[in-house]
């Protein structure tokens, strides 16, 4: 066992990992920070994303241990924090996964959402092509993808009007 | 009240399984052995207590909702002296005016948890943020066979349509008290009794305050026509969709309970291993863990996950592998069912495998069934155009994102157990039955859960849970991992379809011969009008084990007759869409084809060079569908693109559009996977592509651009949607190809390599 200090959500944790734990670990068994999913474990299907330093990163594949003072964010970080009358609001990416109904099952959506942070960061004004292109590491196995491209346009742009289909 | 309650437990403690389920839908055996001692434990109440309120309970007569609520006959059977009774759903409205409802099913992504949530909305007449659903937890709802089928819409949506009109029923009658004054002039609406002739209004949570009323009620009130829905109907968003956007949501992995250890299976190496000799000693050495042996069944239970694959790595054992052994003769059918695959079994040659092992025994019905009429010989022989072909479909996994997975908990001699599954009861049972306990001493609960798609029948992890965290007396989350999950679940079933047709010189159907091996008898009927016809199923011996999938054997079965009806339209010199008008009198399905048609311009617009369009229909569990897709196909590399894919549905009267749209783009994104190139490779005992890295499934860049048209018919009970919009699409690629190539794919998957190899 080792001790680590990590930086996750705005707020340093500690805590005590086995040899070889990865991030995912870290975060789900010790942490409680179960919005992150295990889907594969293996880097093929972006359930575990999350964001360090604000690049969206697998954490089933990054070790605990390697990340250091960086900053971790994961999907319960994205609301605004702290107090006033913003905390608890959705991240706009957030807010369009809403508007578009775009999961079912959901499982992917977490992992979803951080890739989408990420990539509208590099670029904050795609077409559908980039966008595919972009997301085409996370699978959404029961297929809203339409609706999760639609989601990302959405919040790339501020736009209204739900796709059909 | 507690007199009614107890009979409703009596009733639901006779629980016993009647009903026949559809094919496929869980024949599989359980999978483990445990040799546990007896173990005798006293019976506890079946129920916790609902609190003060009202609560409604639906008694449906015997027959009306036979997957909700269990069929005729308790323990000693039904001998016809009284109807059987059985529980379909409950209600209660508590203190504050929150209504609860109770119900066996589950949700798994099909947004029933919605769609059900309307449907009480609008018969009690109450806003839907005042309703909360408790499904899938076997202590508290009432029994289900489990949510499979397309059913939840047909049957639960219809009972708790009645639960709730009952309850407002009821409301009105309680208002009456209080008022003393005639029901007749009181209305229902948003959640209060109002008094039509002097304007005063009272509200349910008031009327429901400190009750202890409950009602139970055998047939269902008047219920309100689809005509005149007011939130039933609407695109009302998932109802919990927050706390899937926030992470918020407990699916069954994230579940953590206090002491809580993880556990970790020893699995075989091949399929059909026998477990020879185990050494736990390097597991037993490591701190805090816990490790198991009984039966075949090794695994252990430790503090970390980390620890505990550590510690089953550690694990010495060794294997006796029937399917490493030297190749036997692949032919007779001496394999019996349920045995270790023989070695002979690959991928490579599942039609012939299969054809080898085609069951001979057994009554029509369960392991063949046959449908015949008119003289299809005769008729084949004096057939105008006559093409016969043969069909392949692979074996193909579900991959749901979240895989198998438990938490289990003993205490005081009961067992409890968080999983995702479609069948919570049947759980219960499996394990009721490996731990030799009455079902009263298990309660199974299901997280609302990371899709299933027929996938989550069984109980697995639940049974390795709850083993180690018997041993451990410690609650126990186990997680499978991908490998396992792509290995040691079930699958789709392979199978392989024989058709002979033949057409009058007009281009009439004249005869129809359709054998299905192994995939299925779901959609196997042809919706066509063929005088002489002879359908069958034919049971085999499966080299893999297997089970529901999403849409069962009607996916392979359309793809078959929906391909071979275009080949056949070609061989008349039909167009593809006018000779399945001229073949077919079912007014539904006509007009889904004319909805499909209408928005991809069929006839109307022609391919670009080097693009094909393609057609297909058909009806399956209530539900009618037709596809149209367009395709490209590289004259240089035979790549093949979807480009389009048009899909109309009708399912009678739709109870949300947006879940229903939702769920038919999805079945399109599925089904683009088991048409063009997903595939289980096995060879050995073995399956060769357990990760996503080599078991491809759709992603962004596959989806082509999918239009969905419902049609929306109110004067039609709704029928459910999750299953048959997946069936058009395979066959409607499979005939754009042929249109743009001239070449005919008769293989699931189409396009392995997403190349047409043969020219």
């Amino acid at each position: 066992m080792s001790t680590l200090k990590l930086r996750i959500n705005g707020a340093e944790r500690t805590l005590e990992v086995e040899p070889g734990t990865t991030l995912l670990s870290a975060l789900r068994d010790q942490l409680g920070l179960t919005g992150t999913k295990y889907g594969c474990g293996e880097g093929q299907c972006g359930a575990c994303t999350v964001l360090i330093n604000g690049k969206a990163r697998r954490s089933c594949l990054t070790p605990a241990a390697s990340v250091g003072t960086a900053e971790i964010v994961t999907i319960e970080g994205l609301e605004t924090r702290g107090e006033g009358e913003a905390a608890g609001r959705l991240h706009p990416i957030q807010q369009a996964f809403l508007d578009e109904g775009a999961f079912q099952c959901a499982y992917c959506t977490s992992g979803m959402i951080l890739a989408a942070v990420s990539f509208l960061k590099e670029n904050p004004h795609p077409t559908d092509a980039e966008i595919v292109r972009g997301m085409n590491g996370n699978i959404c196995r029961c297929g809203t993808y339409p609706r999760i491209v639609a989601a990302v346009r959405r919040a790339a742009s501020g736009s209204s009007g739900k796709v059909q289909g | 009240m507690s007199a009614d309650r107890q009979s409703v437990v009596a009733t639901l403690l006779d629980a016993f399984e009647g009903v026949e389920p559809e094919r496929y839908e869980f024949r599989e055996r359980p999978s483990w052995d445990f040799q546990l001692g007896g173990f005798s434990l006293a019976r506890r109440d079946f129920f916790r207590l609902m609190g003060c309120g009202v609560a409604v309970f639906l008694v449906a007569r015997s027959g009306a909702a036979q997957e909700s609520g269990r069929a005729g006959g308790g323990r000693g059977g039904f001998r016809g002296e009284e109807l059987p009774k059985e529980i379909s759903a409950w209600l209660h409205i508590g203190n504050s005016g929150a209504v609860t409802v109770y119900t066996g099913k589950v949700e798994m992504g099909q947004n029933i948890r919605t769609s059900l949530t309307q449907a009480v909305a609008e018969e009690l007449r109450v806003e839907p943020a005042r309703i909360s659903l408790v499904m899938g937890d076997t202590d508290v709802v009432p029994w289900d066979m489990g949510t499979f089928g397309s059913r939840t819409t047909p049957t639960m949506n219809l009972e708790l349509r009645r639960v709730a009109s009952v309850a407002r029923d009821v409301m009105v009658e309680l208002a009456a008290r209080t008022w003393n004054v005639d029901g007749k002039r009181l209305v229902a609406n948003n959640g209060r009794v109002r008094d039509r002739d002097s304007g005063r209004s009272i509200e349910y949570a008031k009327l429901a305050q400190d009750q202890a009323f409950s009602k139970a009620v055998v047939e269902n009130d008047p219920l309100t026509p689809p005509a005149d829905w007011r939130i039933a109907g609407q695109p009302l968003p998932k109802v919990d969709a927050r706390d899937f956007v926030t992470g918020r949501h407990r699916y069954t992995p994230d579940v953590v309970l206090p002491g809580m250890l993880h556990g970790k299976v020893l699995r075989a190496p091949s399929f059909g291993a026998q477990l020879v000799s185990v050494d736990l000693s390097a597991a037993q050495a490591m701190s805090g863990v816990v490790p198991v042996h009984d039966g075949s069944f090794v695994g252990v239970a430790a503090p970390s996950v980390e620890l505990a694959e550590r510690a089953v790595g550690a694990i010495k054992a060794k294997w006796n592998e029937p399917a490493n052994e030297p190749a036997h003769a692949s032919g007779g059918s001496e394999t019996s069912p349920g045995s270790a695959p023989p070695s002979t079994a690959s991928s490579a040659h599942v039609s012939e495998y299969l054809k080898a092992h085609v069951q001979q025994g057994g009554d029509e019905g369960y392991g063949r069934s046959s449908e015949e009429k008119g003289s299809v010989d005769q008729a084949l022989t004096s057939a105008a155009h006559r093409l016969d072909a043969t069909y392949s479909i692979a074996y193909i996994a579900h991959a749901p994102l979240e895989p198998r997975a438990a938490v289990a908990e003993w205490k005081d001699g009961k067992l409890t157990v968080y999983t995702g599954s479609q069948r919570p009861f049947a759980v219960r049972d499996e394990l009721a039955e490996a731990f030799h306990l009455p079902a009263n001493r298990v309660r199974v609960l299901i997280p609302d859960t990371g899709a299933a798609y027929g996938g989550k029948h069984t109980g697995e992890a639940a049974v390795e849970a709850a083993r180690l965290a018997r041993a451990a007396n410690a609650p126990v989350k186990l997680v499978w991992t991908r490998e396992e999950e792509f290995t040691w679940a079930y699958f789709r079933p392979g199978g392989v379809i024989e058709i002979k047709a033949g057409l009058t010189p007009g281009g009439a159907l004249a005869a129809w011969e359709f054998h299905n091996y192994n995939s299925g008898g779901a959609g196997i009927g042809t919706p066509y009008e063929v005088a002489n016809q002879r359908i069958q199923f034919h049971d085999c011996d499966s080299p893999l084990r297997q089970g529901s999938y999403r849409g069962l054997a009607a996916t392979a079965n359309h793809f078959a007759r929906e391909s071979h009806m275009d080949d056949l339209a070609h061989a008349a010199g039909l167009d593809p869409l006018a000779f399945r008008y001229q073949n077919l009198k079912d007014e539904r399905l006509r007009d889904v084809f004319a909805a499909a048609a209408d928005k991809f311009a069929w006839g109307r617009s022609k391919p670009a060079t080097g693009h094909g369009f393609g057609i297909a229909g058909g009806v399956e569990k209530g539900g009618y569908i037709a596809t149209c897709a367009e395709v490209s196909v590289d004259p240089s590399t035979r790549a093949v693109r979807v480009l389009r894919v048009v899909t109309a549905f009708e399912c009678g009267a739709v109870v949300n559009p947006d879940g229903l749209r939702n769920q038919i783009m999805g079945a399109n994104v599925m089904g683009l996977g088991g048409g063009l190139f997903e595939a289980i490779q096995f060879e050995k005992g073995r399956i060769l592509n357990n990760h996503f890295a080599q078991y491809r499934v759709p992603r962004f860049s596959d989806v082509p651009q999918i239009e969905v048209v419902l049609v929306n018919r109110k004067d039609i009970p709704s029928a459910g949607a999750g299953e048959t919009p997946l069936v058009g699409l395979a066959p409607a690629i499979g005939n754009a190809i042929f249109a743009a190539t001239g070449v005919r794919l008769r293989s699931l998957p189409m396009l392995p390599s997403g190349r047409i190899r043969s020219a």
